[in-house]
């Protein structure tokens, strides 16, 4: 091989850094999916546990924009079932604890939703 | 194209059934990502290697403006480098902001006839945007590969978001990615010499870098998909105890990992390579010093040529009239016969 | 030789649209005024070349050797293992289309083949069916195909179409040089016995009488000494150039074309008298009378054994260092090659110092070799040599930089100072025709040769087109340029694409306003016209 001087070291850098989710992760703790505080009677949410899991941001979204853009205060799921439009009495109702639950997913995922850029953070049940 | 296109579009739909079909979720969430970047990174080397083990017999540079000669020429240390930071200067500039490509112009032949050239930097302006959000694109993914994720990432998710439109947050890299693509993808198709030259090997990695930008939008923004399963069956990949997690995940993610997977295995034996070859282009990466440094070229043969006795031989006589000077005169030259 | 059409009617045929076949089904024409004749089986022989035949490219049956499969996947194969540019040339073009509309001959031609990126695709096709594993598996798909004859016809046909000027190689994102693809596709085409006329035959002479001419020593001194009449007659004064001469402290070697060929001649007494001015102790030779390296333009054995002789020389005269002519391709291997090839310099050699100025000349430490218009600008920079601009007055001179020295070397500055010096009205042309994005003259690389005078002038549309513009625009009349080759085909160009500019060496014109010690009233310029204002003085 010609230029190794040069080609050794470039393929090195190649390596550390498209392997770099290999050994970073390497002497931490094995990764285990945030396990998150549930609602401790509730059974049923607004809509499937699946589909919130994905589409939550998206629901509040819109319910924030029927409470206070449009005035609507109910919203029917996809079951039927009608629920109260209100991010205090009926998501917070269930899932009061910010730190437990919503923080845990967000942080494991690097989401940082800008709701509280301006609204202040719930405390939970204090 | 149509080749090209069809072959994507097989590969999405395979990829789709492997992930709705339980009993194959394991070979392409996982089996098949994990050769594929097996493959990646030992082709990669073993292009370089393959490359590094022809030697560079000349000292060829491309020399891009003024060469270093006197004092007080102004020389361009950039375009024409002489010294090795110049040429660093060089390649950094090429790679980075890719120096040439800026350099182009579109030449229009006129009634008269004229030429006229005009200066054209869309290429220069769609490529740089696309191989830069491309990389914010994939340094963000890394939230997905690392954990705890990096500040810098957060940061970087920051400034790509800022505009805050939508939940989930707009990424801006991720349509400028898209939309740069389909440029590129345009002018292919619109521009009748790219068409010309095109191969199906042109546009079979646009198409996937548009199938796998796109899924991976659509993830995002349209038919979402829980990202807290997703990491944990990233996580596993990344930390080499990989599993299928038990909470279902949208078989679009396995066509965005299908052609993720796809583009690592093609990449080390397509023009994608460009990304090393770059580095080793013998009319970029050297310095225009050839007259005052030596440059060895490892094959370089014996000389053989016509010596100057040989010639002196064949023409001796004349030259010998015309009263140029001998090292043998016509007299020796008879005493030795 | 077929009918070169007027230029307006050429210009009318140049169309950028392309056929419907893809290129890999169509096949050149072999018309007349197209290709270069072939080299003659003689001169083949006589170099030791491979497979000397007689063959002609008009013709279906090119006569190739038997295993002529053989011969190319193995010099192929071997190119790939000795030039690391080869392969990663071919490997990593995307085909962008930065390439394609800044080739001369594409502009001027309209050929999808004259495009870069296809020229060097004509190749790249081969080498993906035969070295690369995604090639021989899927074939057409990815744009590799089998070398049959067509192909090698091709080869033949395009890479003699390429001048090798790099203008492409500037506009790559990665640099890839179409140069190097031409020169080793010529080597690749030789290997079967096919080379063209026009440079074989100067290899030959070269070879054995030192000069691409074939001029040999007495007639060499003959043409000098006659060149030598006239400056006398001009200036008054009497220079007896040393030939061969032992312990002179530089050899200068200047292309033979300025020894031979109108108006590169002029260039040479301009070379002569600033010499004798500045008292210069140098030795011309006539067993290396040859700058330029038609070796080149054949593969890199022929490159160095012509550019072998340089050194030798300067081996057996004593010579400190060597001082060069004006000339394109020269400097190319000068600057690029020979020390690599031929180097180290043999130990009578040192870093050349300008003994006139002082001027150490560290930019050619290594190889040795001085170029005339470094060495000259210095000159006038130090004052020491007088010029009188008012003798060029007549002439509205712009300059064309040759691809080599542009590109190649990056020599810029250095002959436009010279002509700056000499001249009182200097333009340029547009700048996307000069400097490193010069366009080249449509003849380099060894094909100014006669028979193919119609694609010369296409070819040097995009020049021809720049100094159209600056004769009406400015009413330029003269083109200066730093290369033999130049001097021999800008002449046609201009008279086809703007007629009434003459072309000229920059050492005529430093020549011309040279005021001599000694020298008697001038009123004659070099080519013995009048000199601005002599007329009216009468």
């Amino acid at each position: 091989m010609y230029n190794a001087k040069y080609i050794w070291p470039g393929i090195v850098i190649f390596i550390v850094l498209f392997s770099m989710p290999f050994w970073m992760n390497t002497g931490q703790e094995q990764y285990t999916r945030p396990q998150l505080a549930l609602p401790a009677g509730e059974k049923e949410c607004v809509e499937p546990a699946e589909w919130m899991r994905a589409n939550h941001m998206q629901l509040l979204n819109t319910w924030r924009d029927m409470a206070l853009r449009e005035e609507q205060r109910v919203y029917v799921s996809s079951s039927g079932k009608q629920w109260e439009v209100s991010l205090q009495n009926t998501c917070m109702k269930c899932h009061s604890n910010y730190v437990e639950f919503c923080d845990k997913c967000h942080v494991s995922n690097s989401v940082s939703p800008y709701c509280w850029d301006c609204h202040v953070l719930p405390k939970g049940n204090q | 194209m149509f080749i090209s296109l069809v072959a994507v579009i097989v590969l999405g739909a395979i990829a789709w059934m492997g992930g709705a079909t339980p009993g194959l979720q394991y070979l392409f969430g996982i089996v098949l990502p994990m050769i594929a970047v097996v493959v990646f990174l030992a082709g990669f080397i073993w292009r370089i290697m393959d490359w590094a083990k022809s030697p560079v017999p000349f000292s060829i540079p491309t020399t891009g403006g003024q060469q270093r000669s006197l004092d007080w020429i102004k020389p361009a240390r950039l375009d024409s480098p002489y010294t090795k930071t110049g040429t660093v200067g060089r390649m950094l500039l090429e790679v980075l902001l890719f120096r040439s490509l800026f350099r182009n112009t579109k030449a229009e032949l006129r009634n008269g006839p004229r030429l006229v050239y005009w200066s054209s930097k869309w290429l220069w302006l769609f490529a740089l945007l696309f191989h830069y959000c491309f990389l914010v694109v994939f340094i963000r993914h890394f939230r997905f590969f690392l954990d705890p994720v990096p500040v810098a990432i957060g940061m970087m998710e920051t400034v790509d978001g800022i505009m805050q439109i939508g939940v989930p947050r707009l990424f801006m890299s991720g349509v400028i990615l898209f939309g740069a693509l389909l440029f590129l993808l345009m002018r292919r198709l619109c521009d009748q010499k790219l068409r010309y030259i095109s191969l199906p090997n042109d546009y079979f990695p646009l198409l996937l870098l548009i199938g796998l930008v796109g899924s991976g939008l659509c993830l995002r923004y349209i038919g979402k998909a829980d990202i807290a399963t997703i990491k944990e069956m990233t996580m596993g990949i990344a930390t080499l105890s990989p599993h299928i997690p038990a909470l279902p995940i949208s078989p679009l993610f396995y066509v965005h990992l299908g052609f993720l997977s796809t583009l690592l295995i093609v990449f080390p034996f397509s023009k994608l390579m460009h990304m090393g070859g770059i580095f080793l282009s013998p009319t970029r990466n050297l310095p225009n010093n050839t007259r005052a440094v030596h440059h060895t070229n490892p094959w370089n043969p014996p000389k053989t040529y016509r010596t100057y006795a040989e010639y002196e031989n064949d023409f001796r006589d004349l030259m010998d009239e015309a009263g140029l000077p001998l090292e043998i005169t016509p007299e020796q030259a008879a005493a030795k016969e | 030789m077929s009918k070169l059409p007027k230029a307006s009617e050429l210009a009318k045929s140049i169309s950028y649209a392309f056929p419907k076949v893809s290129w890999m089904d169509t096949k050149p024409a072999f018309a007349p005024g197209t290709w270069c004749y072939p080299a003659k089986k003689d001169t083949m022989e006589g170099l030791g070349m491979p497979n000397p035949h007689n063959w002609n490219p008009a013709e279906e049956d090119w006569n190739l050797p038997e295993n002529w499969e053989e011969i190319i996947y193995n010099a192929l194969k071997d190119r790939l293992e000795k030039y690391r540019s080869l392969k990663v040339f071919l490997d990593i073009c995307v085909r962008c289309g930065a390439c394609a509309d800044k080739c001369h001959f594409f502009l001027g031609t309209g050929d999808p083949k004259n495009m870069p990126v296809l020229r060097v695709e004509l190749l790249r096709s081969v080498y993906r069916r035969d070295f690369t594993t995604v090639g021989k598996l899927l074939g057409k798909v990815v744009g590799a195909r089998k070398l049959d004859k067509d192909v090698i016809k091709e080869w033949f046909y395009y890479f003699y179409q390429c001048t090798e000027c790099r203008r492409c190689s500037l506009f790559c994102p990665y640099g890839i040089d179409t140069a190097e693809i031409t020169m080793i596709v010529r080597e690749l085409l030789h290997e079967l016995g096919l080379g063209i006329h026009w440079i074989m035959d100067p290899v030959s002479n070269c070879n054995r009488t030192g000069n691409h001419l074939g001029i040999q020593p007495h007639a060499f001194r003959e043409i000098v000494e006659f060149l030598c009449e006239d400056i006398e007659t001009i200036t008054g004064i009497q220079i007896k150039p040393p030939f061969n001469e032992k312990g002179h402290e530089v050899l200068f070697i200047t292309p033979s074309g300025d020894v031979f060929a109108d108006p590169g001649i002029y260039t040479f007494m301009g070379y002569l008298m600033l010499f004798h001015e500045i008292g210069l102790d140098y030795t011309l030779s006539t067993y290396a009378s040859e700058g330029g390296n038609f070796g080149s333009f054949t593969s890199a054995y022929m490159m160095k054994k012509l550019n072998a002789k340089m050194y030798a020389e300067a081996e057996r005269l004593g010579s400190k260092w060597i001082l060069g002519g004006e000339c394109g391709h020269m400097w190319r291997v000068v600057h690029q090659y020979m020390e690599t090839m031929n180097g180290p310099t043999p130990a009578c050699m040192e870093t050349p110092k300008s003994p006139i100025t002082g001027t150490v000349f560290h930019n050619a430490a290594a190889t040795k070799m001085v170029h005339i218009t470094e060495f000259t600008a210095d000159l006038i920079k130090h004052n020491k040599i007088t010029l009188d601009p008012s003798r060029n007055a007549d002439k509205i001179v712009t300059f064309h930089d040759s691809c080599n020295p542009a590109r190649g070397m990056g020599l810029l500055e250095e002959p436009r100072y010279c002509i700056q010096a000499a001249c009182e009205n200097f333009v340029e042309m547009p700048e996307n025709t000069i400097r490193e994005q010069t366009f080249c003259c449509g003849g380099g690389s060894g094909l100014n040769t006669e028979e193919i005078m119609e694609l010369r002038m296409r070819g040097g549309l995009p020049r021809g087109n720049a100094l159209r513009f600056v004769q009406e625009k400015h009413g330029v009349n003269t083109m200066a340029c730093i290369c033999a080759i130049d001097r021999a085909t800008l002449p046609p160009l201009a008279d086809y694409w703007a007629p009434g500019v003459s072309v000229t060496g920059t050492h005529e014109l430093i020549a011309n306003a040279l005021v001599m010690k000694g020298e008697i009233k001038r009123t004659l310029d070099l080519r013995q016209e009048d000199l601005p204002g002599v007329e009216e003085d009468e």
